[in-house]
This record gives C-alpha cells, structure tokens and sequence, in this order.
C-alpha cells in the first residue's frame, strides 16, 4: 500500500478506522486485491512507478457519511479523490491525480431522487449511470428523453463535471450546461446548494440555474474544490420526430461555405441535432471535399420545414449537393428505439462504442485502451483544412511510426459554436509501447499549443500538461484557481491536482 | 460456487427423515433458484450490454474474432465450458478494453451469484 504523501501511518490507519465507524467495515478497501480494483485500465503509465495509484477506497452511501468521511480526512490531512461510477475511462478512470489518494466511491449513492415530467428536469446522485435514469425514466412511462454519451454506464453528474457530451439535441448535449443546481460537500464537510438551492423552500432549485449572487457551479467543472453529492439535470421532452439531411462539397474551397452555414443554422436553432462532419464529399471517405450530416429534432411538420430551410441554405455554396433522409418518428416511454438508429441519437444508452477497441479483422491483437487529444478549433473552413494540413505534415515526426496506431484528425462538431479535432492514441499494457505512445501525445499537445489549439478535456496524468497550456499573463487563470483552492480547500483534501490545481502543500512536490 | 456446496449438502440431508429433508431440500432448491436468478440479474444489468447476441454489443463482437473456427460460442449465455473461477477472474480483472468490476459495482455475493448463473448451464 502506497501511503498518501506527508501523511504518517498512524494517521492513516486512525483514518481508515474512522471511515470505516462512518460507511462500515465492508465499504472501506485497503488490502492490495481490493486497491488493485481502483487502477486505471487504461493508464498509459500501466505497471511503471508513475502510474496514480490509490492507498484506499472509502464508500459512502449517504451524503452524512460522505460528510463523516470528509471530515475525518479533513481533521487527519488525508487526500480523498472522489468519482462517481468510475467509468471515466481514457480520463483516468478511477484512479485519482494525486497517487497515494483514498478514492472516494460514490457509486453507493445511486439514487434518482427526483423527476419532474412536467418541466422535465431530474435530480440524481453521482453513482447513477445513464442506464439508470433512463431505466428510470422508462419504468414511470415518462416521455422524458435522457441524452446519453457513448458508454452508456457513465455517471450522469461525473461525465458533466469531467466536461463530457452526448448525442442528441442541444442544449441537452451539452452535459454540465444542461445541469441546474448542485450540493456540495465542501473539504470542511460543510454542505453548500448552489442557485435556488440556496434559499430553503422555493421549489425552483432545478428550474433556475442562476439564483443570485456570484455564480459558483464551474467551480466544480473539471474541479476539485468539493464533492458534488446531487445535481438537477434538464431534460428534453421527447420530440417527436428526427430528420437529417447531408451536405457536401467536392473541394477544400467549399469547407468555408459549408462550415459558415452549419454554424448560420445552428446559431438560428433551425438546426439542433448532433452534426457529424467527415472527410470526403460525393465520393465517400477519402475522396476530396467534406460532407456534413445535419440531423434536426421536433415536431414532423416543423422539422421537414427546417430541413427545407437548411437545404436552400447550404444550395447556396458553389458545388454544394444535398440529399435528405427519411423522417423517422421517435419511440414513446417503454418503446425500442427505431430500427437501424444509432441508439444514442434516440436518447438510448448502450456499450456499442467499445466495438472500436475489441478484437476484430482489422484489429486482431487490440492495444485494449486508448486516450485522446482533442483541441479546440475554431468553427471556420479554414482552420478545419488547416488543422488537417498541419496533422498531415506533422504526423510522420509526431506520430511516432505507423505501428502505434495513432488516428487522426477526427473532426467533431457536437459542441456549440467551436469545433474539436480528434487525434487518438491506443494505450496498451507494454510499457516500451507505452513509453513511445507517451511521447507522441506530448508532441502533439506541443506542437498544437503553437498553433493556439489547445484541449478541453485531458487524461489526469496530462491534466498537469495541458493546464500549462492555458497560460495567458503568466498562467492567471492557474494561480486564481490555487487561491480559490487555498480558501475553499485549505487542507487541500479533496482531488489534489485535478485539472492542474493543486493545494498549496503539493504544489512544489 | 453457490450451487455446488448447496449440492454438496444435499448428501448430508440424506440422513434426515423423510419430511424434514425433503423441506429442506426444497428450500436449498429455492435458494439455488433464487442464486441463479440473482446473477441473471447481475448479468442483465452489467454483463448484456457487451455480452448480449446481436449486433452493437462489442464483447461478443470481440469473442467472434477470438473464437472464429472453433465452436466456442462468443455470447456469454450460451457457453457450457465457463466455470466460477474464470468469470469471477474476468470481472475483477479485466480483459483488453473491459476494465475490472469494482465491489461497489459489483459485490462479491454478486459475483458469486453471476458466476453461477454463467457457469452452471
């Protein structure tokens, strides 16, 4: 057992001996067998000293004991990291920044504690999976739709707060954007609501997201400032009809035009669904040019209008052609998902995502994981062929040899108003693979950095690396956070590191 | 495992009179039932959504591969060479993009009662 950090055993063991007063024997791990359980399955540091390994696993199931536990972390100075499902695959699953962390198992709070159908909004604890609201929400016949990501066995709360997205309409997809209100347990174990929450009895604190006052909820985005124990969700109404139509173009020239409208429509809200850009125009994958598929949800009348709308639109680009799908009318409460859909666009939650990291002819001997490197371009034609241009003259001395798998660019349109370009890399449990995938990853983020690309969203063991890319005015934003850190946090208990910040004591280890 | 020591008991009720034993039998019978059922119900809830026939379920997908020209089957259910240990190996261990099941997900009554839902076919 790897001990946290400046922490004595006696401490350590007091400590375990008070999480276990507060959750129960059975819900503290400590033993090898049980901590092993914690490992990321895909660390790319898998079987080296720097993997981030936890020294424990503490399981609460109520919000009093995550309080209880809190505090005695707190009163001890044991480094607690909490998740949710632990599902957080290629981010780090559930093993935490800061090794040597007790990871704080929140799965045992699974609780969907509220829904409203008629201003369609939920309120959930972390451990519950998307499979679990939407059983949820099927076994109550609510025609409520979820917007689920790919793997559908994600927390609901930890996938907005690590900054995740789905598949279905906007503003929906937007995870962390569609929540409204949460209650945290702070490093103290004090309870704070935030927005309405904030004011006892007003019933609104899933239907107003600002309250009043400074608003505090990014502090938990991407954060480590308290332990989010509920957070309401808004959810969407079930359309009633889907509808997609896709746009291309045979040449680069005519990426600006078809970028210039997606974003047109969208801005309009004429279209809502989850765009999909790919290279290649009439010719399919591969050929010149770019097609976009621009699926669109609501009512049939309406929607076949905006559809209509959108094709005079993208007609107007030189050498644009557009061809339209059926309209497919979406299943009710307890209903399959259409025939032949993917089922995440239809609000359904499943694993399928996973095919593209399983045995298969074209992958016989799979690297079993993977992580990614996914910056943040902006939403024009031209930076899209640019960043393809750059990743094509960069690739052979960035990507470190054909062998490694590396896949790139993969364009992504789903977040409103940016774009995301894509570049995968296979993790596997060989060390030397490891070690040479590790350095092209660290490349890319470099060389992307020059450009003004930087990521999103990062895996913990390069949430450090990229955090170091945001560094307007010598890295202000980073030391706002540490002061905000040192404040809320002042023991820095609670997810040491996540996302570059770290508390004080750590800072300079 | 369940259902073997709950066999491995029948012999000793055998000494038992009549009535008595054959209630208690009964009653190790509705608990292997009940075991069973119990690890369908694991298997529905975290194993079918890889595991399950059909396409869109990458775990048969991937067993298809590992098992073309062979007569293993690649959905879970319908294999007859799994055994207790393997399963529980498995689901604590991880193969390949699947990473292990943790007690919080996955208890270890829980896993007993999946491995002889898996194994006993």
């Amino acid at each position: 057992m790897a001990l946290p950090h400046g922490v004595s055993e006696t401490d350590f063991t007091n400590a375990l001996a008070r999480f276990r007063a507060a959750v129960g024997d059975e819900w503290v791990f400590s033993s090898d067998e049980d901590v092993a359980l914690y490992r990321d399955a895909y660390s790319i540091y898998w079987g080296e000293p720097e993997e981030r390994v936890a020294s424990a696993a503490v399981a609460p199931e109520t919000v009093e004991e995550v309080q209880a536990v809190v505090r005695a972390a707190n009163e001890l100075r044991i480094p607690l990291y909490p998740i949710s499902t632990g599902r957080n695959l290629a981010y780090g699953g559930s093993a935490p920044v800061h090794s040597g962390s007790v990871v704080l198992d929140l799965k045992r709070l699974n609780r969907v504690l509220e829904i409203d159908e008629r201003n369609a909004w939920a309120l959930v604890e972390p451990g519950v999976s998307y499979f679990d609201l939407y059983n949820h929400i099927q076994e109550r016949g609510l025609d409520l739709w979820i917007d689920p990501p790919d793997p559908g066995w994600g927390s609901v709360i930890g996938n907005a707060l690590d900054g995740g997205g789905g598949w279905t309409a906007y503003p929906f997809r937007d995870h962390f954007g569609a929540h409204c209100g949460m209650e945290v347990v702070l490093g103290d174990g004090d309870i704070v609501r935030t927005g309405m929450g904030a004011a006892p009895g007003t019933k609104t604190w899933q239907e107003n997201k600002w309250g009043y006052g400074p608003w505090v909820d990014g502090l938990f985005r991407q954060g480590n400032m308290g332990v989010v124990t509920k957070m309401g969700f808004w959810l969407m109404p079930r359309p009633e009809a889907y509808i997609s139509g896709t746009a291309r173009v045979a040449n680069d020239e005519g990426a600006v035009g078809l970028i210039d409208t997606l974003n047109l429509l969208e801005n309009q809200q004429m279209v809502n669904g989850s765009t999909q850009l790919n290279s290649g125009g009439a010719g399919g994958f591969g050929s010149p040019g770019w097609s976009l598929d621009v699926p669109i949800y609501g009512p049939a009348n309406v929607i076949r209008e905006q559809l209509a709308y959108a094709r005079s639109k993208f007609e107007q680009i030189d050498g644009c052609t557009f061809t339209e799908s059926e309209l497919i009318m979406t299943q009710g409460p307890g209903q399959e998902a259409p025939p032949g859909v993917r089922l995440v666009n239809f609000g359904v939650p499943n694993l399928s995502t996973f095919s593209l990291l399983g045995r298969s002819p074209f992958q016989p001997n799979p690297a079993g994981g993977h992580i990614g490197f996914s910056p943040i371009l902006p939403r024009r034609g031209e930076d899209l062929v640019r960043f393809r241009d750059w990743y094509r003259a960069n690739e052979a001395e960035a990507s470190g040899g054909e062998d490694l798998g590396i896949i790139g660019p993969v364009f992504m349109t789903n977040w409103e108003r940016s774009l995301v370009g894509l570049i995968m890399f296979p993790v596997a449990k060989d060390p030397e693979y490891n070690r040479r995938v590790r350095a092209a990853f660290e490349r890319w983020v470099e060389l992307a950095r020059v450009e003004g690309w930087v990521e999103y969203r990062a895996p913990t063991v390069y949430q450090d690396l990229v955090a170091k890319t945001y560094s307007y005015n010598n890295h202000a934003l980073t030391r706002m956070h540490e002061k905000i850190k040192d404040a809320v946090d002042p023991n820095g208990i609670i997810a040491a590191g996540r996302y570059g910040v770290w508390p004080k004591h750590l800072r300079d280890v | 495992m369940r259902s073997v020591n709950a066999l491995g008991s029948l012999g000793a009720v055998s000494l038992i009179t009549g009535a008595l034993a054959l209630g208690f039998v009964t009653t190790l019978a509705q608990a292997q039932e009940s075991a069973v059922q119990h690890g369908e119900q694991v298997y529905e809830y975290w194993c079918a959504p890889c595991h399950n026939p059909g396409p869109g379920h990458p775990g048969t997908q991937s067993l298809e591969f590992r098992y073309s020209g062979t007569e293993i089957p690649a959905v879970l259910v319908e294999r007859t060479d799994l055994t207790p240990e393997l399963v529980k190996t498995f689901v604590r261990q991880g193969v390949l993009s699947m990473a292990p099941f943790r007690k919080t997900e996955i208890t270890d009554d829980e896993l007993d009662a999946l491995a002889s839902y898996l194994a006993d076919r």
